[in-house]
């Protein structure tokens, strides 16, 4: 018993390194940023890694991930079933392409598309995964954050294949620096999915402003703007001035001032920006968990006692309709 | 003809999400002693959004049962989903044990299969693991439709129309029932329940069931090795002016 349990370890640690397949994501024929993290936490696991694209648009993208430095090879399925990633029909093709070959791990990015489908495929495939990692410890083990960010656990998978999401602001994105000469196979899916789910329309936000996911600068509004005209006339020429993104606190979201998409914290986006400017935000712990991250945090609140000044590097008690327009127009 | 809903609520009795959880001294998890717990907020508007249908559409809905899986306080959270207007519930004791979602999806495939539901609503994920699994794990394994982090629902005979929170703004989506519907929090604002509906909750069935009653075991897949607290931020400064917030930010590179 004692000596088997040795020799398996000793296998383990000595045998070939199998792969890693991480799924790649795109928007309007783009990367998206959270799979060039995603990417990255994969390379931190140190197996050769296989991209899966799927959809028209994935088809789109294979030649930009052709030039993502660590990848071993690329499978795209080409299918327009995928198109909208519905899990119903992203989760047994996944399943498959794992079950094809020798992969111990699946690395998808903690988005809104890698949050659906992920578990599903570890229901289809009996796996326990592992949600919104932040450090690679080891080849199974994984730090992830759980109480909003209050808590960070260390765990460890037995699984035979490890599935995990990555928290994209934990991790710098890959640069496509390659020289674009990765394979890229084409995966035509064996099986059924008998998806029985439809697709009906998508409402996109659209904005000139970078994306408040992955921006280097992102300033935000809370309660402290009481209204929608104020929080684009104080929040909208601060964030030109800055080329920052836009964000809010749930507050700001769900009293109309500006749209869901924005909403930074524990149920919003969770951003790392260099810089974080919140104004008007008291700071409870559902936002902190969102932004908390961010190498300067800077706050402005007319409230000396606010949390949010437990965390910010540099805090203005101020009125913020005074201060917000004097700040925008010296920078 | 459309098929009247069985509806089933999950529910999770979680630390309650206003206070700051403590970690442990064994740095194995969260201190649970003399804590507040709560219904997990997500649960909650998962079960305002049943009654809402049901109070929409009349006659539609045949019943709403909520289950609990958890340690047996977790009554007091069922008692209240009963005060707030579901049928009936099941409470399964675990005990003190934290259940992994693949095993409360398991649980939860054997309860669907139990109460004949042919429509689940849960949270899109509990505020203590924030795991964000469950939900999605029940309908792969029943292989039914999923619509996570709704922010609206539709129903309409046997089709169900789904609004979403996806990153960048919102999609839709349709299905036919059977399915699962995780819920954001911009669904609903779940409503409070009045006294006289506490006392009449007191009368209504709450079974109680063991796991191995289900046939199911308590195997851990994951391993937590420790819980830590996350880093600290050092104290900032506070300025008194914009013109000494600027130059503080210029000192720092931030600009």
């Amino acid at each position: 018993m004692l000596r088997s349990s040795i020799s398996k370890r000793f296998f383990s640690s000595t045998r070939v390194s199998l792969e890693t397949l991480a799924f790649i994501e795109s928007t309007g024929s783009k990367i998206s940023p959270a799979s060039l993290s995603a990417i990255s936490a994969a390379t931190q696991i140190g197996k050769p890694i296989t991209a899966l694209l799927a959809g028209t648009e994935g088809n789109a993208i294979s030649s930009e991930v052709a030039k993502i430095p660590g990848i071993s090879k690329i499978l795209v399925s080409k299918s327009s079933n995928y198109d909208h990633y519905l899990a119903e029909e992203l989760s047994p093709l996944i399943k498959e392409v794992l079950e094809s070959s020798d992969y111990t791990h699946f690395i998808t990015p903690a988005s809104a598309v890698g949050k659906s489908v992920l578990p599903r495929v570890g229901a289809l495939m009996d796996i326990q995964p592992v949600s919104d990692i932040l450090k690679v410890e080891s080849e199974n083990t994984f730090v992830r954050p759980i109480y909003a960010g209050n808590a960070l656990a260390t765990v460890k998978s037995n699984e035979k294949v490890i599935l995990a999401s990555v928290r994209a602001s934990a991790f710098p994105p890959v640069e496509l620096s390659g020289d674009g000469s990765t394979p890229i196979e084409e995966y035509t899916q064996s099986s059924e999915s008998n998806n029985r789910t439809e697709f009906v329309k998508e409402d996109l936000v659209t904005s000139e402003r970078p994306e408040l996911g992955s921006a280097t600068r992102v300033v935000s509004g809370g309660r402290g703007l009481k209204n929608k005209e104020t929080f684009e006339k104080l929040i909208e020429p601060l964030a030109s001035k800055l080329n920052a993104a836009v964000g809010a606190s749930r507050v700001a979201v769900d009293s109309g001032f500006c749209d869901n998409s924005l909403q930074v914290g524990q149920t919003g986006k969770i951003v790392a920006p260099e810089l974080y400017v919140a104004v008007g935000i008291s700071g409870a712990i559902q936002h902190l968990a969102g932004m908390k991250d961010a190498k300067t945090i800077v706050a402005i609140n007319k409230d000396p006692e606010a949390p949010i000044f437990n965390v910010a590097d540099i805090g203005l008690v101020a009125d913020i309709n005074e201060a917000v327009p004097e700040l925008t127009e010296k920078l | 003809m459309s098929s009247k809903l069985k509806i089933l609520v999950p529910v999770k009795r979680v630390i309650d999400f206003a206070i700051k959880p403590r970690i442990n001294k064994a740095q194995t998890g969260v201190e649970t002693k003399g804590v507040k717990f709560s219904i997990n907020p997500f649960c909650d508007i998962a079960l305002e959004e049943s009654i809402r249908i049901r109070e929409a559409n009349k006659g539609l809905v045949e019943k709403i049962h909520a289950v609990s899986i958890g340690p047996t306080k977790a009554q007091d959270i069922l008692r209240t989903a009963l005060a707030k207007g579901a049928d009936s519930t099941t409470l399964i004791d675990v005990g003190d044990e934290e259940v992994e979602p693949l095993t409360v999806a398991k649980l939860l495939q054997k309860t669907v299969e139990k109460e004949n539901s042919n429509l689940v609503i849960l949270g899109k994920q509990a505020i203590d693991d924030d795991s964000n699994q469950t939900g999605q794990m029940l309908a792969g394994l029943l292989n039914w439709p999923q619509a996570t982090n709704a922010s609206k629902v539709e129903i309409d005979g046997d089709n169900v129309t789904v609004t979403r929170e996806i990153d960048g703004g919102s999609d839709t989506l349709r299905a036919k029932l059977p399915m699962i519907i995780t819920t954001d929090l911009r669904l609903n604002e779940p409503r409070y329940a009045s006294l006289p509906n506490i006392m009449k909750a007191k009368k209504k069935p709450l079974e109680k069931l063991k796991v191995s009653d289900l046939g199911i075991e308590l195997s851990k897949r994951l391993e937590t090795l420790k819980v830590e607290e996350p880093p600290q931020r050092e104290a900032g400064i506070k300025v008194d002016s914009v013109d000494e917030l600027i130059s503080k930010l210029k000192e720092l590179k931030a600009i």
